[in-house]
């Protein structure tokens, strides 16, 4: 089993109420950034990352987004180069560089070659679509998100295993001289790995890659749901796909004292936590969802979403009716739509978003303790997914530099033992014990079961 | 008997919806960046004395996407072999905001298959003063509300598409949306050699409407409009306290407007 450490490396100066204000880490106006404190966070980034590998990591996770405090790391390239210099062994595994963004994914496969040079062979690439918020502030055509993506991947693999130089003309791509001159250190190129957050088409794209994916903290029942398409493609692919084949991120805080725990694990909350990344509309901007996956968000649309044409007051009443007390996600939304009306305070608005924290700890969405309040919780994880690699997700919010550093020691001196154990006990083998897609599959053949709900079941 | 019908042609290599309705000699209507509103009561005035021929734009509702259209002026392209094909011209041509656009990339490639052009609030052009809305970051009611400047005096907008949310009318914006993203996304929802273009377009006389509010379409865009198209005749006509859709906002003085400037 693969043990992983991750943190989005936030800016964590950034005032709350200008993330609950702006609807969204996304637009949060750049004057909130000092330069005094992001040059301390990001060299205290390093050295986390760096302790994390000595606290028995196996492997160290970026990630890139722009124009937003919730992660520094807009050239997650950059520090990655750093990494591959600072740490001896740990896997750098970046999840990952969002492709449709860029003009010229010719110098991706440059740059990712290089790292894995100088790191001699431990980089592992992880490419995404993006978020939308990443194809708005990149200028890049959200109607061409997934072509782009898909092109810039098949360049990318080209250029590091075709020999050079050849021509590339595709539809979004076009290069006279494709000719690298470093090529990656792993051969015939690094063990790709792709993060998800429930694409249906993305896992399916996956399974036939025979990449493993990896769940970005996404709930645990839907996440098994989508694992089982990913192992029907794998059979009709002609392979069996196992605990190899996945991976699976997860809020995790440690403290001496579970009181501590309690107090700092709310920053995983911090200005609306992950629902809070961007709005709705610079999220999914128009052409980035399939036209399968905009049919099913027209069916899921209710009255509370904000409304597009004629809406009568009575509807708008019934819209705000539709936030009930028990979902609180959708009345955190309802809360925050309500402050942009000025019908909200700042102080009910972050009040919504600290209801749901014993709900998200309830649910395994946030694990947050001693070690010997975390280990079983992250056991019933295992349980569920198998995942082949797991990922501590680090704090987003107000933590000192000091109360993580001491997380990642407890984790390292306690819980990651206990973890391998478990993974042992479960069975679970990684992409690097087996090649994802290496076992064949034989027609009619139970394939193997990848998750299970069980655990599930009988916690609630 | 109903007023309109929509068929599906083919033409210009692929199938494409028309919706026909009215009597009398054609005008090719171009609608706007949301596909074809509904049968609003312009409609019905000018289809008194004018066959309505509106093709859905391709990608937007009935009409599949043709993927090798990949600029507006190709678009643009695409309907003037249509037109060919349709052998509808030369025809008088009224568009609103992104098919008004569509019209004047049309009239720079071929300004003969034309008879007279009416452009509504068309982008394409970028405003001296101001930018164009960037309806692509906002969410569709944002865009929708932003396309009036006085909702309440505006009893037709509640009319437009239907009146309905519906998640069938949800998914035809998007699409709408996403066709015009794809070939309108960068830069954003204008050609910056359009004015170039436009100054090629001789005898063929233009009618430019505005909205004095419009809030998507800066209305300093009509002067710029007006210098570009420096070599044909144009007349320029604002409306006071209207927005982006003087077609709904000013109904009865935008119909007048267009019958007698197309008469």
């Amino acid at each position: 089993m693969i043990l992983m450490y991750f943190t989005e490396r936030p800016y964590r100066e950034v005032p709350e109420e200008e993330v609950i204000k702006n609807r969204g880490f996304f637009g949060v106006p750049n004057r909130f950034f000092d330069r005094e404190a992001g040059s301390r966070l990001y060299n205290e980034y390093l050295d986390e990352m760096v302790y994390a590998e000595d606290a028995g990591f196996d492997a160290i996770m970026l990630n890139e987004h722009h124009g937003t405090p919730f992660c520094m790391g807009a050239v997650m390239n950059v520090e990655a180069a750093i990494l591959a210099r600072i740490t001896k062994k740990a896997k750098i595994v970046l999840l990952g560089n969002p492709l449709p963004t860029f003009k010229n994914p010719l110098r991706i496969a440059e740059e990712l070659a290089e790292i894995d040079c100088i790191s001699r062979g431990r980089l592992v690439p992880g490419w995404v679509r993006g978020a939308g918020s990443e194809s708005i502030f990149n200028q890049a055509n959200p109607a061409y998100n997934r072509e782009r993506f898909e092109e810039a991947h098949d360049l990318i693999l080209a250029a590091w295993t075709r020999p050079g130089p050849f021509r590339w003309e595709g539809k979004h791509f076009n290069y006279r001289f494709v000719n690298p001159w470093v090529t990656p250190y792993q051969k015939p190129h690094p063990p790709i790995m792709i993060p998800g957050v429930l694409s249906p088409e993305t896992v399916v794209w996956c399974a036939k890659h025979r990449y493993p994916y990896l769940g970005l903290g996404t709930a645990l029942s839907a996440t098994a749901e989508l694992w089982n398409i990913y192992g029907d493609t794998a059979a009709n692919e002609g392979y069996v796909a196992g605990s190899e084949n996945f991976g699976y991120l997860q809020h995790v805080f440690v403290a001496e004292t579970e009181e501590k725990a309690q107090e700092l694990g709310k920053a995983h909350l911090f200005g609306g936590g992950q629902g809070a990344f961007s709005r709705p509309e610079h999220t999914l901007p128009p052409g980035y969802n399939s036209k399968e996956a905009t049919r099913r968000l027209a069916r899921t649309m209710t009255a509370g979403s904000g409304g597009f044409l004629g809406v009568s007051s009575e509807q708008l009443n019934r819209a705000k009716s539709n936030a009930e007390p028990g979902n609180l996600q959708a009345v955190a939304d309802s809360t925050r739509r309500r402050l942009a009306r000025g019908e909200a305070s700042i102080e009910e608005a972050r009040a919504a978003i600290y209801r749901s924290y014993q709900k998200a700890q309830d649910g395994l969405q946030i694990i947050t303790g001693t070690p010997k309040t975390v280990i079983p919780k992250i056991r019933k994880i295992l349980e569920v997914l198998r995942p082949g690699v797991f990922g501590v997700f680090q704090s987003q919010g107000p933590v000192s530099f000091e109360d993580r550093m001491t997380s990642i020691r407890l984790l390292g001196q306690e819980v990651l033992p206990a973890v391998r154990e478990i993974g042992k006990e479960l069975g679970i083998v990684d992409s690097f014990e087996r090649k994802p897609g290496a076992r064949p599959y034989t027609p009619g053949a139970q394939r193997d079961q990848l998750v299970s709900l069980e655990p599930l079941r009988a916690q609630a | 008997m109903a007023e309109w019908t929509e068929e599906i042609t083919h033409v210009a290599g692929t199938d494409l919806a028309i919706i026909k309705g009215g009597q009398g000699k054609p005008l090719l209507i171009l609608h706007e960046e949301l596909g074809h509103p509904g049968w609003m009561s312009y409609h019905q005035a000018l289809a008194k004395e004018r066959t309505l021929v509106i093709p859905v734009q391709p990608g937007m509702g009935k009409s599949p996407k043709v993927e090798q259209i990949r600029t507006v002026h190709e678009l643009g392209l695409f309907y003037l072999w249509a037109l060919r094909e349709l052998n509808l011209g030369p025809i008088d041509v009224l568009g609103f905001s992104f098919g008004a656009w569509i019209a004047a990339e049309m009239a720079t490639a071929d300004s003969k298959a034309f008879r007279k052009m009416v452009l509504t609030a068309p982008p394409g052009i970028k405003p001296p003063d101001g930018d164009i809305m960037d309806i692509f970051a906002v969410t569709i009611g944002v865009q929708l509300n932003a396309t009036i400047d006085d909702a309440e005096a505006t009893p037709e907008f509640r009319k437009l598409y239907g009146g309905e949310r519906t998640p069938e009318q949800f998914e035809a914006f998007e699409d709408a949306r996403t066709e015009t993203a794809r070939i309108a996304w960068d830069p954003i929802l204008h050609n910056p050699s359009l004015p170039y273009f436009l100054q090629g377009v001789r005898g063929l006389p233009i009618q430019i409407i505005w909205g004095r509010e419009d809030a998507v379409v800066p209305v300093s865009a009509a002067e710029a409009y007006r210098q570009a198209l420096a070599n044909t005749d144009v007349k320029v006509t604002i409306f006071e306290h209207c927005g982006h859709r003087p077609e709904i906002e000013k109904g009865p003085e935008f119909v007048k407007l267009v019958r007698e400037f197309l008469a």
